[in-house]
């Protein structure tokens, strides 16, 4: 029986495939990486593209991830796969959105308190007339 | 005693809302059985990226994240992950009060604190509380998806590694059973590094480029999938909690419609009753 290693494909939302395989192709930073068994440990990230597993009956299964990090131990190889496309500007103007919105609530919340306040003036207003109709009235 | 009509028209009423109470708790249910689903797709990743986390501390103890060291804290973050609508019993509401319990032992040794409410409910409460909100998400849905918290977390990884925030903390209910959900907090930053650093066996990685910027990214990914997993879980939480407020909120309907109907038999028998007696008395003087 050929040697195989184990591989696991995670996302942050689902396990995508688990089992054993004979040899892995995945697209490093650095370039393509092909991983048999006994591998030497490794650590790094990936580039959008393909991860190819083969298993034992040298079929193969392949996966399309959009980055990600690779964890290579001599019987293990981990792929942590990201499910959104990452890139550091997209990052940044997401953070940048959420800030705002949350700036956004905040500034409602003065609108909110104009309102009571100028709701609180009507009441006061509408108070006055109508004790001037009363004492009016009297007279 | 009522008139008949009126109680036959308020049962009437009760029976809708009887009906409409009965149906979110039939659609809470079976919502809530994709959200364990989805929560427990969600843990593998988690699990690998601990042990990996774990590997790379083992495997170069010298190395200090900024992520990972603890330093003198002077202004916490919390995450504070709520649903987006009510009719949900005291989910939400015991969250906040534990939330508000913890913020005032900070408050308490004059340690500033800053918001990211995530979920609509959190937005309203942190809103009215002037609390110091930096970022919020609303709206994830049922099904919500990592791209969409990735911003609201990154302000507070930005502010922690900027040294703005000290400690950053993660609020959510954590699901124990259907009937039982707890709100928990816990701390996400600094991340707590491997109890025992026994030096065994010692081996490093091969890093591509280089381990600063892998361990950068992956504790970053790490951060995030604790709070997806946060959503994910408070999903289900909600859904239960809804289900199990709709199934009570439909048994108090039956109770009082019973109530309402012993009520109506007796406002008729007694119109019967007086009619009779009325009759008999009229004949009775011919």
């Amino acid at each position: 029986m050929a040697m195989t290693i184990h591989v696991d494909i995670v996302s942050a939302e689902k396990e995508i495939w688990s089992g054993p395989a004979t040899m892995v192709f995945a697209p490093g930073e650095m370039g393509e990486l092909g991983i048999a068994p006994r591998h030497t440990p490794l650590l790094t990230r990936l580039k959008p593209g393909e991860v190819r597993v083969q298993d034992q009956h040298g079929d193969q299964e392949s996966f399309f991830i959009s980055g990600g990090i690779l964890e290579i131990q001599p019987h293990v190889v981990t792929v942590l796969a990201d499910t959104a496309i990452r890139a550091e500007d997209l990052d940044e103007a997401a953070a940048l959105k959420a800030r705002q919105e949350a700036e956004e609530a905040m500034a409602d919340r003065n609108a909110d308190m104009d309102f009571a306040k100028a709701k609180a003036e009507l009441a006061e207003a509408a108070a006055m007339v109508e004790t001037i109709k009363k004492v009016r009235g009297r007279k | 005693m009522a008139g008949a009509k009126e109680i036959r028209s308020k049962i009437k009423s009760i029976k809708n809302t009887q009906k409409i109470t009965k149906a979110m708790e039939m659609v809470a249910a079976s919502k809530m059985r994709k959200a364990q689903d989805r929560m427990t797709a969600t843990r593998p990743y988690a699990e690998k990226m601990r042990n990996v986390i774990c590997h790379l501390a083992h495997a170069h103890a010298e190395i200090k994240h900024p992520f990972m060291i603890e330093r003198e804290v002077k202004r916490v973050g919390y995450i504070v992950i709520t649903s987006d609508r009510g009719l949900c019993g005291g989910l939400n509401v015991n969250l906040f009060k534990k939330t508000i319990g913890d913020m005032l032992g900070h408050h308490k040794n004059g340690v500033e604190i800053d918001v990211v409410a995530i979920g609509r409910k959190a937005v309203d409460y942190f809103k009215r509380q002037n609390a110091n909100m930096v970022a919020q998400t609303s709206n994830l849905g049922d099904t919500p998806h990592i791209e969409e918290l990735i911003g609201t977390v990154k302000v507070m990884l930005d502010a922690f590694a900027d040294g703005n925030i000290d400690a950053l903390y993660l609020v959510n209910n954590e699901f124990v059973n259907t009937m039982t959900q707890t709100p928990n907090i816990s701390k996400l930053l600094p991340v707590a590094g491997p109890e025992d650093a026994q030096l065994k066996h010692h081996w490093d990685y091969i890093y591509e480029p280089d381990s600063k910027v892998i361990l950068d990214s992956l504790l970053m990914r790490f951060v995030e999938s604790q709070v997806y997993q946060g959503v994910v879980e408070n999903i289900a939480c909600e859904m239960s909690a809804r289900m199990i407020a709709m199934k009570s909120a439909t048994d108090n309907a039956g109770d009082i419609i019973g109530s309402l109907e012993t009520m109506y038999n007796k406002a008729r028998q007694a119109a019967i009753t007086q009619e009779i007696s009325e009759i008999v008395a009229g004949a009775a003087a011919v």
